[in-house]
Order: structure tokens, then sequence, then C-alpha cells
């Protein structure tokens, strides 16, 4: 039923609760999700007709407090989560992650008491799903250089912009979106259906094709002052936070779509008999096996021990970077190597390594690229910033 | 009407079964709430549910990590937990294992209602216990389910079970113990809210002595049957492949069947 690479026993250092949380989460991604996916990942669709039920599940605000919907568990648990949902698809743990970090975490440290009632619970039974506009045209790896604005009108705000790979966008009932105004960044709850709010989507993608990814045009968007995030006056700060906790999840993620590619590889090596004798018993094979457990579990006790930091209050947006851009990058060597080790079949979605090697050509560009996380340690560690 | 569910804590079914020492090698196995058991947790949930059990508890015998298989009946919606862990119950077998259940039930005071169970543990595998436990009871029992419909204001539960070519139903009067199997219902999966209140849910532990047993009742001492030896069962051999004209095929797989395998 789970098998979990765990070849230095971490399974001794988790919680009763986080084992349940981690082996109910990939029950549900193997029995429910990942039968659907190679079709859906063919046609570039996702199956909307799942989101009430990773909303049953309680995957939507795994951190965010009970009395507003939410699971109520730590940022350890979601890490686990991310990592199994992840060990399914990427764009399955990026529509929690969009959720969860993106959209419920701001409303939840940076919104009204109002806002919080009014859309947490709903957004946690996945009633209403989020997206979170930061990302522009000419804004990417330097956000604070956005375009969008926002002007203030009576009772509201007006909001001019776009924004552009957007996860989520076609399928939000809101978005969360940041624009500037003349005190800094501040953050915005927009609703669909609002005038002068559309989300195209973004088509002919070649990796995250089980995600919905669009725009947001916002044209003269009027935005009633109660939906402004109150607690956001703090520049960048505030979808800087909101960054942090999704790279956390991601750099999870990574090591759990990783350890899949992995255990397929050696299963299938072990298998596959070319010269007469297994695939595993050759030594180039062996190689490759060894350096794939050997950089899983790196990357394993680098998210168990960060997992813990961040539920101490104590990890650093700097040790996310880290972890972030060295899973992403592990996950990518080794999804190419289970890739070579499957031959012709590990090019066919039937097989979902190749899924999971296209994707890690989002997850190691999205929420940073790997050479912007380099950058950002750079800074941390000569204390000389090399981009500002 | 107060439920009793039974859980144990068994090796996940993709375990790779080793042997040292003439026992499982428990080095690294992962540990689940057996699947069956599953099932009664559910079932017992759906009748609190359906205002037919004001409260289900799980009961299991085993060392620490029993606690985990009894949290998670308590994720699916149990609503508190009895755990019997000793030393000395290592080595016991199913008759043991019945006996200390049936001696907890006793002290937590329990007026139960019905007693559930999984039809088998996929470790052992032997069946035995719930037979065991109702016997000890005097309780009616009834086994293999897939549907259950229990009126407690009656005093009594209808169960239908599968028998070879058609269904059996049996009534019984309450208390009484069923055990139940893959049709009965669709376990849920446990939502991260529950897990986590699952968490402050209380289970009561008991050893030998608060169950006023002494080391020689229990264990390997205590037990009526005693393993000689594990096996695993022998490698598989590589299969036999048989080429040419389907005439000289059809000829050469007759010959093997005759004289080979000796079947026909």
């Amino acid at each position: 039923m789970i098998r979990n690479v765990d070849f230095y026993l971490m399974e001794e250092l988790l919680e009763e609760e986080e084992k349940i949380i981690r082996d109910t989460t990939r029950r549900f991604v193997e029995e429910k999700v990942l039968p659907l996916i190679p079709e859906h990942y063919d046609k570039g669709t996702f199956p909307t007709e799942l989101i009430p039920e990773i909303g049953k599940l309680g995957l939507f605000g795994i951190t965010i407090p009970q009395e507003y919907g939410g699971a109520g568990a730590s940022y350890f648990s979601y890490g686990l989560a991310c990592q199994e949902l992840e060990w399914c698809d990427s764009g399955l743990r990026s529509l929690v992650s969009v959720q969860n970090s993106l959209c419920m975490y701001p409303i939840y440290a940076y919104g009204s008491e109002e806002q919080k009632r009014k859309y947490l619970p709903r957004m946690a039974t996945g009633e209403i799903i989020g997206c979170y506009g930061l990302t522009e045209p000419d804004a990417g790896s330097d956000p604070a250089s956005m375009r969008t604005v926002a002007k203030k009108v009576e009772g509201g705000w007006v909001l001019n912009g776009n924004k552009i790979w957007i996860t989520n966008a076609p399928i939000a009932g809101l978005a969360v979106v940041w624009a500037k105004t003349q005190e800094g960044v501040r953050g915005f709850i927009v609703e669909r259906g609002t005038p002068g709010f559309e989300t195209p989507e973004i088509k002919q993608k070649m990796s995250l094709r089980f995600s919905p990814t669009g725009e947001i045009v916002l044209e003269d968007c009027f935005v009633p002052e109660e939906n402004m995030l109150p607690g956001s006056e703090m520049g960048m700060k505030a979808p800087f936070s909101c960054l942090t906790r999704a790279r956390y999840g991601i750099a999870w993620g990574g090591v759990g779509m990783a350890a899949f590619c992995y255990e397929r590889a050696l299963e299938y090596a072990k298998e596959r008999i070319q010269f007469g004798r297994p695939l595993a018993s050759f030594q180039l094979i062996q190689q490759d096996l060894a350096d794939m457990l050997t950089e899983i579990t790196k990357c394993q006790l680098l998210v168990y021990r960060l997992g813990r930091l961040f539920d101490e209050g104590r990890a650093s947006h700097v040790m996310v970077s880290m972890a972030k851009r060295a899973c992403t990058m592990m996950a990518h060597q080794v999804t190419r190597k289970a890739r070579e080790i499957l031959g012709g079949n590990g090019i066919s979605l039937e097989y979902h390594i190749i899924r999971h090697l296209c994707n890690t050509e989002t997850t190691t560009t999205y929420e940073g690229t790997s050479k912007i996380h380099a950058l950002i340690l750079g800074r941390h560690i000569t204390g000389i910033s090399a981009f500002r | 009407m107060k439920v009793v569910v039974f859980c144990k804590s068994v090796p996940d079914t993709e375990t790779r079964v080793r042997l040292k020492d003439n026992r499982l090698d428990k080095s690294e196995i992962k540990y689940i709430l057996n699947p069956y058991d599953e099932y009664a947790v559910e079932e017992a949930v759906r009748m609190k549910e359906g205002g037919k059990a004001e409260e289900v508890i799980a009961i299991s015998m085993g060392p620490e990590r029993a606690k985990e298989a009894l949290r998670s009946a308590l994720a699916i919606g149990a609503d508190r937990g009895i755990l019997i862990k000793d030393d000395a119950l290592d080595g016991s077998d199913t008759y043991v294992t019945a006996k200390v259940l049936v001696k907890a039930l006793e002290k937590d005071g329990l007026e139960y209602g019905m007693l559930l169970f999984g039809q088998q543990a996929i470790d052992g595998d032997t069946w035995h216990v719930p037979g065991q436990v109702a016997e000890m009871l005097g309780l009616p029992q009834t086994g293999s389910i897939i549907k259950l419909e229990v009126d407690p204001d009656g005093g009594k539960a209808v169960a239908n079970r599968m028998v070879e070519g058609g269904e059996e139903v049996h009534e019984m009067a309450l208390p009484c113990v069923v055990t139940c199997r893959k049709g009965l219902n669709e376990p849920r999966y446990p939502s991260l809210p529950n897990i986590m209140k699952a968490k402050k849910k209380p289970i009561q532990e008991y050893s030998v002595s608060d169950l006023g047993f002494s080391a020689e009742d229990v264990g390997k001492a205590g037990a009526l049957t005693e393993v000689l030896s594990y096996a695993l069962p022998p490698q598989k051999e590589a299969g036999k492949k048989v080429e040419g004209e389907p005439e000289e095929v059809a000829q050469a797989l007759l010959q093997y069947l005759k004289e080979e395998i000796k079947v026909i």
C-alpha cells in the first residue's frame, strides 16, 4: 500500500499525527488522482471535480486554525502533505500550495477579522479557489518593479495592470493581487465577477500541464475598501512572506517527486532484462541508483530540519531559498536519471516519469529561479547583493 | 449504546518480509492499522453519525506502536482508545490476546452494545480473536458481513454475510460480535482537521497487572499454541517457454502436463 524511500530511518522522527497525515495524503492521491493524470496531462486539463474532495480531506488551509475552517496543523505537516501531493504531480501540489500559502495565509496573516470570517472557511472547503497575482510580464525575479497600480478613490481602489503565469487563475473565485499605491505595495482581494477583472488561460504549456495557469487582466477594476488587506502595509515584506511559505512547500514537493521516480526506476531496473540479466545488475545503472538515493536522502534531511525550524519560528527565508533550490534541482537530476533508466518507456505518460521531469522545468523556475535563490544565498554569505 | 472496535497494528502490505532468529525481522517494517479493521471503525463511526451509537471506543493490545493504529481509528472518528501494553505480552497467542481484551473491557466497565472486528488481521491471518472473544463473553457472533442494520431500541442487529452462491441473513440479540470485510462500506480518508482532533482524544493504557494477570498468564507462558518455526514461501522458479508451430507447442504442453507435473 504505502512504501516510502527512507534510507536513514526518518520514520522514527515523525509524530503519530504526522505519519497519519502523510499516509492519508498518499492514499488519496494514489487511489483517486494518479490514475486520472496521464489523460489530463496529455490534454492539458484539470478535473475540477477533485477540488471538493481535496477540501473534504482538509488539504486547503492546513496551517489555518480550525476556527476558520482549517486543519490547525503544523508547517511540518504541511510539508509532508506537499511531499505526497507532488509524489503524485507538481500541478496538484501547486493547486494546494497556492491555496494555502499564497491565498489563505495572507488573508489569515494580513486580513481583517471580517475578511478571515468571510473567505477562509469557504476556501478551506474548496468552494472558493484562490490565485495569487504578483508576477508580471516585466516583473519576474524583480517583483518590486511591478507596474500594477491601485489608485485611491471614494469607497475603495481602482486597479490597473497585468499579472502573468498565475497558477489557478482560470478556476479562481478570488485573486490576492499585489499593486503599487502611493504608500507602497499593498494586497487586495479581488473577487471573480468584479467588472474589469479577467483571467485568460495560458495554453500550450509543456510543463505543469495538470494545473490551470492564466493571466490576470485588471482594467479600471474597482475594489471596495473592505477588500484591501489592512495588515499588508509593509512594502514587499507581505508578498515575500507568502512566497517563503510556498517555496518551503515546493522544497518538500521536490523530495516527493524524486522518491516517486527513484522507486519506479528501481523497480524497472530490476525487472527489465537485457543481455540476459536485469538492468539493475549493470554497474552504470547501480551508480545512477546510488546517486539518486543519496541525493534524495540528503534533501530529506534538509527539509526535515527546515520543517522543525519553521515550526519553532527559526527558519529564515534564506534557509528556505537553500532548500527550494536544492530540492528542485535534485528532483530535476533524479527524474532525468529515472527517465534514462526507463529507456523509451521513460517518455510515455503511462510511466509518469517524463511528466515529473517536465514539471521540474517549472519547479526550478517559479517562486524564484534556481539562480535567484543562489544569489539570495550569495548575498547572505558575503553580505554583498549581486542584484540590487 | 456504546460500540467497541478492536484494532491491530500490522505491517504494511508493501512490507518485504524477512526472518531473523526464527521470527519476523521487525527492524524495517512500517506499521499501519489493519485494513480490515478500517471497515469496522468506519461502520462504528457511521452508527454514531446515524444516532445509533453514543460512543465509539477503539481498543488494541500491542506495543507502543499500536497507539498509532488507535490514533488512526480516532482520526476516522472513534471517541477514545484503550491500549493494553506490557512487555510480558510478547509472544502471546490468539487465546491470550482474546483473554486480555475481554479483561480490559471488564476493567474499563464498559456497557457495550456491539463489538466490531476486522474479519482477519493481515499479519497472523488466523481469524481467531473475534470468535474467541465472543465465546468468552457468551455473545452471539457472525462474521465477514457486508451489510449491518442495528436497532438499539429493539435490542437486535441484522447482518448479511456472503456465502457460496448467495447471502445469509443473521439476526442477533444485542450485545453481539460481528466481523467486517470489504463490501460493508467504503472507509473514509481521515481528514486533516480530524487527525489533529484525534491527537487530543484520550487513550487509556493498561498493563498486565492492572488487569489482574501475572506474567505466567500471558505471553508465551500463557499461550495454548506454540509457533514451531517460520518459513518464507519457496522462491518461484522461472517459467518454461515453449516455442514453435501451434501443433508442436500443443504437443509439448500436453507432454509436460502428463509427464512432468502429472495433472493429466
